[in-house]
């Protein structure tokens, strides 16, 4: 494998995983600590929505998360034909 | 058949299931023994880790800590799964292809520094026994609740398990017997959920429970809330009508935000979970697994939330106001006419973890936010093993009433109990109750059990085979793999037999130390695999400081503040010590960086390194030595 080629696919990894970062971090730190109490004011069927991502909400958007890593990654180590 | 039966029947029967695995599952090679041979299919790999992950504080206390805390419980919720995403993403596919069997294999080998694997070598043993304690004294509890043996009895019986599959199988037989566990464990946590949800709201999914309504009319002691009313509703309306805050009213947000980031850290830290991605046969495997086990997890995880707000909404309507003798007695029937028999209230009490204070002199309970028991941690102190003519258990405690509004808090509920005396609480049926003590011995064997054999590791393969009996000039191991096999196994049986000690004699501060063995693994192991990945300059001087800064900043500051009293008015930053472990781990990437900066690059050979293991391809087998 080129060191182009290499460092092109390091670059398009790390890109993937920011971008999924930011998603895990405004579920959960955002939406579930930081602006709780904005989100408390819309209620759905008796639960506060912020609540809601605190307890139950973000782990349901962890699963979704790492399942699509891992279709973007496959994908990724494919185009790079560097899977195994 | 009657419950004590039943209970032995079902425990009985999962503990013949682990041992049967075991004995299939026999290590035969150090490879066996540390990475299951590094075969398993990612989708067991993904329920063996859940299992390993989900202890007795998952099963047991969790959905208590959560029901007592309200929303600020989420910080739980959310930082013991979403450190899953960091795993999968950050950690989980590299580890696998750099593919050696511990955690500190990795720090030793990248900082090229025996001094490095050694402070990893200590952290891990240091990080693991602390939870490895916590899992003896819940696999006692159980014994002693249900088996009605002694604590004591209950440990060593669950030293005996551990050790015929842990030391004869390995992570072979422990990834096996997990997967049996979890099964096991999920039954028996899902189906008292559904039972609950069905019983107080009419939803069959317990997950969907928070957003129906109640079934039956319950007073709170101070007003009526009529059947039909939103459950979370119902709950926010007691909780304050009995003085408490709202349940889903947030706390102190930046303390909230400390702990999440802590656990969530710490969880991708923690060296028994990272082990578990060096069983997959391939790079892309190690991603899927993560995402399995998240998927796992989240099948318990997503209910707690529910059984939570189920069983302080229970709580309310099954103590509030009974007369205590006529309850635990004949019990006595709600005025819609459903069963309300206390017969449990006493068997808790017996366990000290249930205690009444009939401060009004009135012989009924009243549940109300403020102590029970005057005392500095509001807890009781029996009299010996003295009842009153009611049966209730004295204790020393003054009664006087305080005159408190609305009334005088007379109950003390340890929160530990709620999941596991939920299903008495409501009067379901006795296989249910039996289910719920193998589901709790599950929980507390599987993860027993990945951790001593982590212990085990780290002393024979890294601290002997690559620290003490290194051969400086060939940098192998002295050791054959006969002996290391042979070495493992001693330091599994040494290990279980400290745990066990630490069970029956636990420390007095059990519940403390989690807070360490988070923080430690936040501000040790995650930020220097971080950049041990990422950062193909990081060098030996940087990650040494790193880790060094990260460990004693977090250890003074727990000790400092846990142990030696220190006043919560001097926290740094408002932040508590569960969440410095946040703090250790920023500093800890500071000073990594920094230091590295201002001195030599790593040799070529670790920057090759650092390439090769972000490519997936080549990852083959996890390779010996």
């Amino acid at each position: 494998m080129t060191q182009e080629k290499a460092q092109a696919y390091w670059r398009e990894n790390i890109s993937t995983i920011l971008k999924l970062l930011v998603v895990w971090f405004l579920v959960s730190y955002g939406a579930g600590i930081l602006f709780i109490n904005q989100l408390n004011a819309i209620e759905i069927s008796g639960v506060k929505l912020g609540f809601w991502f605190a307890q139950q909400g973000s782990i349901y958007v962890f699963v979704i998360l790492i399942y699509v890593y891992v279709k973007m990654m496959n994908r990724i180590d494919e185009k790079y034909d560097v899977h195994e | 058949m009657d419950l004590q039966t039943l209970i032995y029947l079902f425990v009985g029967l999962s503990f013949a299931l682990y041992i049967g695995i075991a004995i299939w599952a026999k290590a035969a090679s150090t490879k066996d023994f540390y990475v299951a041979g590094g075969g398993v299919h990612p989708i067991a790999n993904g329920m063996a880790t859940a299992a390993d992950w989900m202890s007795a504080a998952s099963f047991i206390s969790l959905a208590g800590l959560i029901s007592y805390k309200g929303s600020d419980g989420g910080a739980y919720l959310m930082g013991w799964t979403g450190g899953y995403v960091l795993l999968a993403l950050l950690l989980a596919p590299y580890l696998r292809k750099f593919g050696k069997f511990t955690v500190p294999d990795f720090i030793g080998d990248r900082y090229y520094s025996n001094l490095a694997r050694t402070v990893a070598v200590i952290a891990t043993i240091f990080v693991s026994f602390t939870y490895v304690a916590g899992q003896m004294r819940g696999v006692g509890i159980v014994f002693s609740r249900f088996l009605q043996v002694d604590v004591n009895t209950g440990v060593i019986i669950g030293m005996v398990i551990v050790f015929i599959y842990a030391v004869l199988g390995g992570m072979k037989g422990i990834t096996y017997t997990q997967v049996a566990q979890y099964t096991v464990m999920i039954i028996a946590y899902l189906i008292p959920a559904i039972f609950l949800s069905l019983m107080v709201t009419d939803s069959f999914l317990p997950q969907l429970g928070i957003f129906a309504k109640t079934t039956f009319a319950f007073s709170d002691g101070v007003k009526e809330i009529p059947a039909g009313t939103y459950l979370m509703h119902a709950l926010d309306t007691s909780l304050t009508d009995l003085g408490f805050k709202e349940y889903t009213q947030p706390g102190n947000l930046w303390n909230m935000f400390m702990l999440t980031v802590a656990l969530m850290v710490g969880t991708a830290g923690l060296p028994h979970v990272i082990v578990r991605f060096f069983t997959v046969p391939r790079v892309k495997d190690a991603r899927a697994s993560a995402g399995w086990a998240l998927l796992f997890i989240a099948i318990l995880y997503t209910t707690v939330a529910s059984v939570a707000a189920f069983s302080r909404v229970n709580t309310i309507d099954r103590i509030q106001n009974v007369n205590y003798k006529t309850w635990t007695t004949e019990g006595v029937k709600k005025a819609d006419g459903r069963e309300n028999h206390g017969a449990w209230f006493q068997t808790w009490e017996k366990g000290s973890l249930l205690a009444w204070n009939d401060r009004n002199g009135d012989g009924k309970i009243q549940y109300a936010a403020g102590k029970a028991f005057d005392d500095k941690k509001g807890k009781p102190h029996f009299d010996g093993t003295k009842t009153a003519p009611d049966g209730h258990r004295l204790t020393t405690n003054a009664i006087a009433a305080k005159g408190t509004k609305p009334f005088d808090n007379e109950v003390y509920i340890d929160r530990d109990i709620i999941v596991l005396a939920n299903p008495e609480i409501a009067n379901l049926p006795n296989w249910v109750i039996a289910l719920i003590a193998a589901g709790g011995l599950a929980a507390a064997l599987s993860t027993a059990a990945g951790l001593l054999l982590v212990i085990s590791a780290s002393i024979s393969h890294d601290l002997l085979g690559k620290v003490i009996f290194n051969d400086p000039k060939t940098g192998k191991s002295k050791l054959s793999e006969k002996s290391e096999l042979m070495a493992a196994r001693l330091a599994a049986v040494a290990a279980i037999v400290v745990a066990g000690y630490l069970g029956i004699n636990p420390p007095g501060f059990v519940a403390q130390v989690v807070a360490f063995a988070f923080g430690l693994a936040a501000a040790s192991f995650f930020p220097a695999i971080i950049l041990g990945i990422f950062d193909k300059r990081m060098n030996k001087a940087g990650a040494v400081s790193g880790i060094l800064t990260g460990l004693i900043f977090t250890f003074g500051y727990i000790v400092y503040f846990v142990f030696m009293g220190g006043d919560k008015a001097d926290y740094l930053f408002g932040i508590a010590p569960t969440g410095i472990g946040t703090l250790g781990m920023v500093l800890h990437f500071i000073v990594a960086y920094v230091v590295s900066r201002m001195t030599e690059p790593p040799p070529q050979h670790i920057q090759d390194l650092v390439e090769s293991i972000r490519i997936p391809r080549g990852a083959g087998e996890a390779h010996d030595h």
